[in-house]
C-alpha cells in the first residue's frame, strides 16, 4: 500500500477539474502540471498547487515527460493521474513514474504497450476468445491481396499504431488495395513511427458499444455496465448514453463478459474500456480496441451506478485492489452525456477558439455539468475544444433525453460558437429518440439537415 | 471607407482579448498595424519569450516527440505577470524551462553571478536540471545583475523570473 497523500494531476481542462473534485473529497492534495496558457484555468485555481511545466504548445508542456516527472518529484507528489489524452497511454510515462518512485495512477507500462499495438491487441483478444473483425497483419502486397480476397471488399486498412479513428483508410474495390495499402503504411510510418499496417472487414452498419472494466492488476477484473457511443461524427464522439438502447440481453451478457475476459488475460489494473463493434446486419460483436485510461464519457456510468471511477482508480493504484464485486455493482436508470465543443456546426464543425463572454450551464435533478469553462475563460486553439459534458440521468430512457433536452437548452454560451444547437436538433430527433442508432447517423443527420 | 478613433479602439480591444500578439489591417487607402505591447515584430512571436536565450537551453531537453506541432502558438499572449520591475532599463531572465534552479556550477564552487556583476549575451547565470540533464541558461542580455529571485537548489517553473538585469550600452 502507498498513502496517496499528494496527486500531480498531467492534464488540463474538465478532465482536471474532475479529479480535483475527487482528490478533495479524499482529502488528497492536488498539484497541477498546467502549461503557460493554463496558468489562469479554472483547474489551477482549484488545485492546490499549480506548477507551470512550459509553453502553452503541448509537446514542451502536457506531452513533457521530463518536466513532469521532475516537476511530481519536486513537489513531493505520491502519484501522479494522466487523466485522458497526452500522456495517458505512453508506456514511455507510466515506466518514467515507475522508475522514479511515482505511482501512475493506471494500468503498467507493459500493458499500456499490449492494448496500444493493435495487432498485438487483435491477437489478445482472439486469445481470450473474444470475436475480432475479420483481417489481420498484412507483410507484403501479396499476403494483403488473399487476404483481401478473403475478407472481401469493402475493407479498412488499419495503421497497427493508429486508433480512435486515426490512420484508416476505407478501400471499396480490391483492385484499389495495393495503392491504399501503400499510401496507409508510409502515412502511419510518419504519423505513429510505425508503418505496419492490417486488413479489417468494414462493416456497413454498426454500433461502438464499449464496456467499463475495472481491474485489481492481479487478474480479478469487474466491469461496470456498457456505454453506447455510436452518435459520432469522424469517429468523434458527441452522445454517449448506458445502457445501449434496444440490446438484447443475451448479446449484453456475452458483450459484458467479453470485456471482462479480454481485461482478465492482461490482469488489467486499474480502469480501462473495452470497444467493440455491433453488427447491426450479423446482430454480433467484434473487439476494436482497449482504452487504458479513464474515458471522456466515463460520467455516465458514473451516474447510473453511483461508483466514482476516479477514486477508485486512485484506491487501485494505491494498492487497494478491488473495493466492489461484480454484485456490488447495480446499474439504475439510464444517463446520457452531450459533449459540448467549441465548433461550430453551421460551418462545418470548425472549431471556434476566442473568449467566453457569457456564460450559464445548467442545473437541476439528475443534471451534471463536467466543465473548467466560466465567464472569461479563454478556448486556446492549441488543445482540444471540449468546453463540458452535460450529463442528464434518469429512471428511463425517454426521461433522460428529455431532462437532457431541458438542460441544452438551459446552457448558454457567448463569445465562442457551440455544438449546442446541434445537440438540441439531435435530441429532438426522431430516429435518435428511438434509440440504438448506428455509426452513419451523424452523417446522414447532418446530410438531412443541410438539404432541409 | 474610413476608421473613426471608436473603431480603432475597438479593434484593439478585440486584439487585447485574443491570443494573437499582431493585427494588419488592410481596408481601400487604409492600412492599420497593431502590435501588442512589446511583442517582437514578426516572423517569430512564438520565439517571444525566450528569444533572448541561447538555443543551448531550449534545445537540450529532450522533447517527447510525436505531437503535432502547432505553429506560431502565441505564448506571449498568456505570459506571466509576475509584477515586472517598472523601470524599463532593468529586465527580467525567465527560466527557460522547469527544473532545479542552480547558481553553482558544482556544490561548494562559486555562484555564476552575484548581484552587481557585469553580464554579456553569452554569460552563464545558472543551470536548471531536469531529470539529470544540465541546461546552462544564460543572461541573453548585456547589463548588471541588479536581483537573484531564484534561490539555488529550487524548482522553478517554465516562465519564472530567474534574476534582473539592468541593460547597459
Amino acid at each position: 500500500m502507498t498513502a496517496i497523500r499528494r496527486i500531480l494531476i498531467a492534464n488540463r481542462g474538465e478532465i482536471a477539474t474532475r479529479i480535483i473534485r475527487t482528490c478533495r473529497e479524499l482529502g488528497i492534495e492536488t498539484v497541477l502540471a498546467a502549461s503557460e496558457a493554463d496558468r489562469d484555468s479554472v483547474p489551477a485555481r482549484l488545485a492546490d498547487r499549480t506548477v507551470c511545466i512550459g509553453p502553452a504548445r503541448s509537446a514542451q508542456s502536457y506531452l513533457n515527460i521530463p518536466a513532469i516527472v521532475h516537476a511530481a518529484t519536486s513537489v513531493a507528489a505520491q502519484a501522479i493521474h494522466p487523466g485522458y489524452g497526452f500522456l495517458s497511454e505512453r508506456s514511455a510515462f507510466a515506466r518514467a513514474c515507475e522508475e522514479h518512485g511515482l505511482v501512475f495512477i493506471g494500468p503498467t507500462p507493459e500493458q499500456i504497450e499490449a492494448v496500444g499495438d493493435k495487432l498485438r491487441a487483435r491477437a489478445e483478444a482472439e486469445a481470450s476468445n473474444v470475436p475480432v473483425v475479420p483481417g489481420g497483419a498484412v507483410g507484403s502486397a501479396e499476403e494483403a491481396a488473399a487476404l483481401g480476397r478473403q475478407i472481401g471488399a469493402p475493407l479498412l486498412v488499419k495503421a497497427v499504431g493508429g486508433g480512435g479513428g486515426r490512420g484508416m483508410k476505407r478501400v471499396d474495390r480490391l483492385e484499389d488495395l495495393p495503392h491504399a495499402l501503400e499510401l496507409a503504411s508510409s502515412e502511419a510510418g510518419a504519423a505513429f513511427g510505425d508503418a505496419r499496417v492490417y486488413l479489417e472487414r468494414f462493416v456497413a452498419r454498426g454500433r461502438h458499444v464499449e464496456v467499463q472494466v475495472l481491474g485489481d492488476g492481479a487478474g480479478r477484473v469487474i466491469h461496470l455496465g456498457e456505454r453506447d457511443c455510436s452518435v459520432q461524427r469522424r469517429y468523434q464522439k458527441l452522445i454517449e448514453e448506458t445502457p445501449a438502447p434496444g440490446l438484447p440481453r443475451r448479446l449484453r451478457r456475452d458483450l459484458l463478459e467479453a470485456g471482462v475476459r479480454f481485461a482478465e488475460r492482461l490482469a488489467y489494473r486499474g480502469a480501462g474500456t473495452v470497444e467493440f463493434l455491433l453488427d447491426l446486419e450479423r446482430n454480433a460483436f467484434f473487439f476494436l480496441e482497449m482504452n487504458a485510461r479513464i474515458q471522456v464519457e466515463h460520467p455516465v456510468t458514473e451516474a447510473v451506478t453511483g461508483v466514482d471511477l476516479v477514486a477508485e482508480q486512485i484506491a487501485i493504484a494505491s494498492g487497494a485492489g478491488l473495493r466492489l464485486t461484480q454484485s456490488d455493482v447495480r446499474p439504475r436508470g439510464c444517463a446520457l452525456e452531450c459533449r459540448v465543443n467549441a465548433e461550430d456546426p453551421s460551418r462545418g464543425f470548425q472549431p471556434s477558439p476566442g473568449l467566453v463572454t457569457e456564460v450559464a450551464w445548467p442545473t437541476g435533478a439528475g443534471i451534471r455539468v463536467d466543465t473548467h469553462i466560466e465567464r472569461g475563460s479563454r478556448i486556446a486553439p492549441f488543445y482540444d475544444s471540449l468546453m463540458a459534458k452535460v450529463i442528464a440521468h434518469a429512471p428511463d430512457r425517454v426521461s433522460a433525453v428529455a431532462r437532457l433536452r431541458a438542460a441544452i437548452t438551459a446552457a448558454h454560451v457567448e463569445g465562442v460558437a457551440t455544438n449546442l444547437p446541434f445537440h438540441a436538433a439531435v435530441l429532438d430527433d426522431a430516429e435518435f429518440q428511438a434509440g440504438g442508432v448506428d455509426t452513419g447517423f451523424v452523417a446522414r443527420f447532418v446530410e438531412r439537415h443541410r438539404a432541409g | 471607407m474610413t476608421l473613426t478613433a471608436k473603431d480603432v479602439a475597438e479593434i484593439t480591444r478585440l486584439l487585447e482579448e485574443s491570443s494573437f500578439d499582431e493585427l494588419y489591417l488592410e481596408l481601400d487607402g487604409l492600412k492599420l498595424s497593431l502590435r501588442r505591447g512589446g511583442a517582437a515584430p514578426n516572423p517569430s512571436p512564438t520565439e517571444a519569450p525566450v528569444a533572448s536565450l541561447p538555443s543551448e537551453s531550449r534545445a537540450s531537453v529532450p522533447g517527447p516527440a510525436g505531437a503535432p506541432a502547432r505553429a506560431a502558438a502565441p505564448d506571449r499572449a498568456t505570459a506571466p505577470s509576475r509584477a515586472p520591475p517598472t523601470d524599463p532599463a532593468i529586465q527580467d531572465v525567465p527560466a527557460p524551462l522547469l527544473g532545479t534552479f542552480y547558481r553553482a556550477p558544482k556544490p561548494g564552487a562559486p555562484p555564476f553571478i552575484e548581484v552587481g556583476a557585469r553580464v554579456e549575451e553569452e554569460t552563464i547565470i545558472g543551470i536548471i536540471e531536469v531529470m539529470k540533464l544540465m541546461n546552462t541558461v544564460r543572461a541573453g542580455i548585456r547589463g548588471r545583475v541588479t536581483e537573484i529571485l531564484a534561490r539555488d537548489g529550487a524548482l522553478v517553473e517554465y516562465g519564472e523570473t530567474l534574476v534582473r538585469i539592468g541593460k547597459t550600452g
